[in-house]
């Protein structure tokens, strides 16, 4: 198959891209940097809809992951990317008459805020999901599901906190703050999350893609995790330990981690400081309630299993924190 | 009074269905048309396929929605007929005051202007009970069978109205509390045990919310006959007579914290209905529909029985059995007359020994049999003896066995409250106690004649000089003990002679015994035993409620007095022994030596245990039998067959003795045991026992009863295991406890004993979180640290390398909690919640 993939750059979209290509696909990685892959480059953005109407010339299938992912910010622009981005990609997709669209999506979407404990993953609630991204990546996933059609075979993956070798959002965020000694634990860390290392994420992907037309697939979005959640204390001194480092031990109330995200978040777009500030409500929520998923239905849809264990990955992360010195 | 016509409910209504709803115009016994509002699954549905009728009947201050969810669980064949009665609900405002016998004949013309043909199922709540009763007598031919919830139709002799009913019959109370204000309605949605949702409480009080709407409550609650000269007292008399000859199978379904329809309606309707199965829901009051959320699956269960033809449980296996009728008392006798003077029964008392010989125990047996019977305790009655073990204890059972009474025992390891509430389920016509067991009677009001033990010398003179009673029939009950409530309340379960003596028997088959042999009774239960084995007992001195209290002297002395050759004691009891050997002399430890076995039961005993006691010993067999209140012993082991076997999945409890049979019941990926029985090795299932010994039935738990002999002639304990290549059986947990993760069902024992062999682990719990067929393995490990929380990194990795399981999370806590009667079985769901509450990041 000839396969558009938005986003190749980042961990998810490159290692998507190597999925695809490792499975004998052609694939053209669209994005507005190049990809450091072996797909073929075409370089825009996904704002320009003429850009990517160009691209998605001749392609059978489009896997669609570039987003605004963001911890503030300015709703405009999340809307301009996540929503604008992903009308022009179906209309482009639906245009060129590409039969297979699978659309990289968030566990947010569905995300009211309550702890979550073996969910199975709800419908996107653009009214209720919590920040900015979320809201508007559960906007364009009821866009993109509702191009479902007979022409074209629409699916949704949700992959939750993916991270591997060469992330440089969460992993190498959390690896600095931990070498300078400022990691530390709300609520002592007890809550249970879900995360997916890298690859399992990019087979997923693959797979939906292979499995599109499905009647048990399309129209249909999937949570994807490891299947092995783990406390927020495991998985932040795990990460530390791959870095070197020692785990976390200090631990701040939930209620104050909130109270301050809330607050390090206003001053941080008030005095419009490039970057992204150091919490936020939604990351101190995130890091004090569960968030684990009953991915039982996306196994069975997608005849997938997740491959590399947390234990392989967290030795893969190890070996790429010493391969930087 | 104002007149208004029947109405549908507003729309919204939590559980209510509008398609059900509709309104009946049916002449009522005077000729008048009158409007109802009737629930009916069928409402615009084809009659034809319907097989079943069941007709709801509710009561009072409720209507038709009680019912909801009866009807929203109805089989497609079946039609469920929810009615609200005149003036109550949404039906007609009649303006009329309807007495009973008016209401019946109302409940008549609905029916049949519905069509309502057998055969039908009557179900009715409350004051429902009277109405529907009469309209069964009238119809009986087409009644298939009949169950009622918290009902009456009698005031019980020797007993006052339930005293929130005489408060609300005052004519000025009744006036204000009914009409005037919602509060009745509010009171009886406010009896049920759960809170109600504010939703569900609201849509109880919509067709009641003005004074006009809730005229006929009042008067509803007037035509409650308590008054001989009422003017439904002779329809209510006649209904309650009536029922006597009713043949259909009848179910009681109770919610015994009801503070109106209490216990003792429950047992007049079972005096009037003997054919009735009873289930009484631990914890739920008047609303039992609303407080016991198993109560409609068990009604439909019952109901699907009944079509399959009576569906009359497997004939017991046992009832045609061969076996000779040799009494609890036989050995008794027989040793008295051959060994009158012989050592029966040693007991420690002011600080020296109380020893009584064969000939006085036996004839201080026949003397208080004969003077309790003089006493008024008929063969049949239920005797509760609140008693510590002890010479008294002895005679007051075999006295009541042989004069075919009942022995209610429940241990004080129960505690007060579980006591009360054992005492209450099972209903003693008599309670013998020592003044602490009648202070507690008295304060919890429980029913019952009360006969204190300092009496005991008294009945027994009298009954000197009369003559014994005919002795109980081989199936009559002997006896109900209660489970140890580790998984819930406490069970009744009730035992015949016909179990009492296979289980006489088969120990002393198994242990070889004879009456060289001697008991040293350590262990409550089985202390009383050592008369029907027709070997002397010694009671070693302890506290009885204390069992962590028995000193290793204590044991040794009481050896000594009937040179003793087999010890029963809880493993708590031996824990005890074993911190004070060291107090033990060299004439002690000589004492000792006579003993053939040392029996650790009651509860899973620990190896270090075992072996401690084994170097006391060093000549005794130390074993552990392996049962359960329900059938006891089913297995036992030897300590060197589990040292040689080596970890495994769960505790060795060994072979099935002789006669006795055990098999597997698999336990799916839901953690329900569906499979079907089997000896196949290796499998992990619900243990299922076979024996001539089982007990006859649970008491007063109709459902439980049901699922736990659903396999005929077999006995499910709610335990699950495993049966290893040579038929040994391995013990992995409760069912209630199983973990069910995607990759399988996992018995949390065996993970326990692997993580209590990493150095530093003193105790653990293996525990699932999350939801059934996708929970995590959660381990709490006691370390004697003062944390709480997770683990650290070292620790985890321990526990998942030990268990070979992706266990999510290793927790510490500074202790788990475990059941009050053992002190030693872990009470995994507290743990569970704990654990839950702690991951999800609540607080």
């Amino acid at each position: 198959m000839r396969i558009l993939v938005t986003g190749g750059r980042g961990l998810l979209g490159s290692a998507v891209v190597t999925e695809l290509l490792h499975r004998g696909h052609n694939v053209l990685s669209f994005q507005r940097s190049p990809s450091g892959t072996d797909a073929h480059d075409v370089l825009g953005d996904i704002t320009d809809p003429s850009a990517v109407a160009a691209a998605m010339r001749g392609a059978d299938a489009v896997v669609h992951l570039a987003a605004l992912v963001s911890m503030s910010g300015p709703l405009s622009d999340f809307e301009r990317v996540n929503v604008g981005g992903t009308q022009n990609v179906i209309a482009a997709a639906q245009a060129a008459g590409v039969g297979r669209f699978v659309h990289v999506s968030s566990p947010s979407v569905a995300h009211v805020g309550r702890a979550l404990v073996g969910d199975p993953g709800g419908r996107a609630e653009p009214d209720h999901a919590r920040g900015h991204y979320a809201r508007t990546k559960a906007v364009a996933e009821l866009l993109a599901l509702a191009a479902d059609s007979e022409g074209m075979a629409v699916t949704s993956i949700r992959p939750h906190l993916v991270w591997g070798p060469g992330d440089t959002q969460l992993i190498a965020r959390i690896a600095q703050r931990a070498r300078a000694g400022r990691l530390f634990l709300i609520d002592h860390g007890a809550a249970l999350i879900d995360s997916t290392y890298v690859d399992n994420a990019a087979e997923a992907i693959a797979q939906a893609l292979d499995r599109a037309t499905l009647p048990e697939v399309r129209g249909r979005a999937f949570v994807v995790t490891n299947g092995q959640p783990r406390t927020v204390a495991e998985m932040l001194g795990r990460i530390a330990a791959a870095a070197g480092c020692p785990a976390p031990r200090r631990s701040v109330p939930a209620s104050l981690a909130k109270g301050a995200g809330s607050a390090v978040e206003r001053a941080w777009s008030i005095s419009g400081r490039a970057g992204e500030p150091p919490i936020t409500r939604f990351i101190a929520e995130q890091l004090s309630t569960a968030h684990w998923f009953d991915q039982r239905l996306t196994c069975e849809a997608l005849d997938w299993h997740p491959r590399i264990p947390l234990d392989e990955g967290f030795r893969r992360l190890r070996e790429w924190f010493e391969s930087l010195g | 009074m104002s007149t208004a016509p029947a109405c549908l409910p507003p729309p919204g209504l939590p559980g209510l269905d509008p398609r059900w709803s509709v309104v009946v115009e049916a002449r009522d016994a005077d000729g008048v048309s009158r409007s109802w509002h009737v629930l009916d699954t069928h409402a615009d549905g084809p009659e034809e396929d319907i097989r079943l009728t069941v007709l709801c009947v509710h009561g009072n201050p409720t209507w038709s929605y009680l019912w909801r969810s009866v009807l929203a669980s109805a089989p497609a064949d079946v039609r469920v007929i929810a009615v609200d009665h005149l003036d109550m609900g949404f039906s007609d405002r009649t303006g009329t005051v309807r007495p009973l016998a008016q209401r019946v004949a109302d409940l008549g013309s609905l029916t049949s202007a519905l069509g309502v043909v057998g055969p039908v199922v009557v179900v009715a709540h409350d004051w429902g009970g009277p109405i529907s009763l009469g309209w069964v007598l009238e119809h009986q031919d087409e009644v298939a069978g009949v169950a009622l919830l918290n009902t009456a139709v009698h005031q019980p002799d020797a007993s006052r109205a339930p005293s929130v009913i005489r408060v609300a019959r005052a004519t000025p109370v009744r006036h204000a509390a009914t009409v005037l204000t919602p509060a009745f309605i509010r009171g009886t949605t406010a009896l049920s045990g759960r809170r109600l949702p504010p939703d569900v409480a609201a849509a109880y009080s919509a067709p009641y919310r003005s004074a006009d709407a809730r005229a006929a409550i009042g008067d509803f609650v007037a035509d409650i006959p308590l008054e001989d000269d009422h003017v439904s007292a002779g329809t209510l008399e006649a209904i309650a007579e009536g029922i006597r000859a009713l043949t259909m199978p009848v179910l009681l379904l109770w919610g015994p914290g009801d503070p109106v329809f209490s216990d003792r309606y429950l047992h007049d309707l079972e005096e009037r209905l003997p054919q009735a199965d009873v289930h009484r829901y631990e914890g739920a009051r008047h609303l039992v529909i609303e407080d016991a959320p198993a109560l409609v699956a068990d009604l439909w269960t019952w109901i699907s029985d009944l079509r399959a033809g009576g569906a009359e449980q497997a004939a017991d296996d046992r009832a045609g059995s061969a076996q000779v009728d040799r009494p609890m008392w036989a050995a008794l006798a027989e040793r008295a007359a051959a060994d009158p003077d012989g050592l029966a029964l040693a007991e420690p008392r002011d600080g020296s020994w109380r020893r009584i010989p064969w000939a006085l125990l036996d004839a201080n047996v026949a003397r208080l049999a004969s003077g309790l019977a003089a006493e008024g305790v008929r063969p049949g009655d239920r005797v509760s003896v609140l008693i510590p073990v002890g010479a008294d204890l002895i005679a007051v059972i075999y006295a009541c066995w042989r004069l075919g009474a009942s022995v209610v025992v429940t241990d004080a390891g129960l505690g007060p409250r579980g006591m009360v509430r054992a005492l209450r389920s099972a209903a003693p016509d008599h309670i013998v106690a020592v003044p602490k067991g009648l202070a507690l009677v008295r304060l919890a009001a429980l029913p019952g004649r009360r006969i204190p033990v300092s009496r005991l010398v008294e009945i027994a003179r009298a009954g000197a000089a009369l003559p014994l009673p005919a002795g109980p029939g081989l199936d009559d009950e002997a006896l109900v003990a209660f489970t140890s409530g580790s998984t819930g309340p406490a069970k009744g379960v009730v035992y015949a002679h016909r179990q009492l003596q296979a289980t006489r028997d088969l120990l002393q088959e198994h242990y070889g015994l004879t009456p060289d042999d001697a008991l040293v009774a350590a262990f409550a239960p089985w202390a009383v035993l050592g008369p029907a084995l027709g070997i002397p007992s010694a009671i070693p001195d302890m506290d009885v409620t204390a069992p962590r209290t028995l000193t290793a002297r204590a044991v040794a002395d009481a050896t000594r007095q009937v040179r003793g050759t087999l010890m029963w004691a809880s493993p708590a009891a031996l824990t005890g022994v074993l911190k004070t050997a060291s107090a033990l002399t060299d004439d002690d430890l000589a004492a000792l030596q006579s003993l053939r076995y040392v029996l650790g039961a009651g509860a899973p005993v620990s190896a270090a245990i075992l072996h401690g006691i084994q170097r006391l010993v060093p000549g005794a067999s130390v074993r552990t039998p392996y049962g359960m209140t329900e059938v006891l012993p089913v297995c036992d082991v030897v300590i060197d067959d589990i040292d040689a076997a080596g970890p495994g999945p769960g505790v060795l409890v060994g072979n099935p003795l002789p006669g006795v049979e055990v098999r597997i019941s698999e336990v799916d990926g839901e953690g329900r045991a569906r499979g079907l029985l089997s000896d196949a090795p290796g499998v992990l299932g619900e243990v299922a026992v076979r024996a001539p010994h089982r007990k006859v039935r649970y008491d007063r738990l109709w459902a439980t009863e049901r699922a736990s002999s659903r396999d005929a002639g077999w006995h499910r304990t709610g335990d699950v295991g495993s049966l290893d290549e040579r038929g040994r059986l391995w013990i992995a947990g409760r069912l209630a406890h199983v973990i069910t993760t995607v990759d399988g069902p996992i018995g949390p024992v065996p993970v326990e004993q692997a993580v209590e062999r990493i150095p530093g682990v003193d105790r653990a719990a293996c525990v699932g979180v999350g939801p059934t067929g996708a929970q995590l393995v959660v381990v709490v490990c006691v370390t004697g640290g003062r944390e709480e929380g997770v683990a650290n990194l070292a620790l985890t990795d321990d526990v998942r390398a030990v268990t070979g399981l992706d266990v999510a999370a290793v927790l510490l806590r500074r202790d788990l909690p475990v059941d009050i009667r053992h002190q030693s079985k872990i009470d995994r769901r507290a743990v569970a919640e704990w654990a839950d509450r702690l991951l999800a990041g609540r607080r």
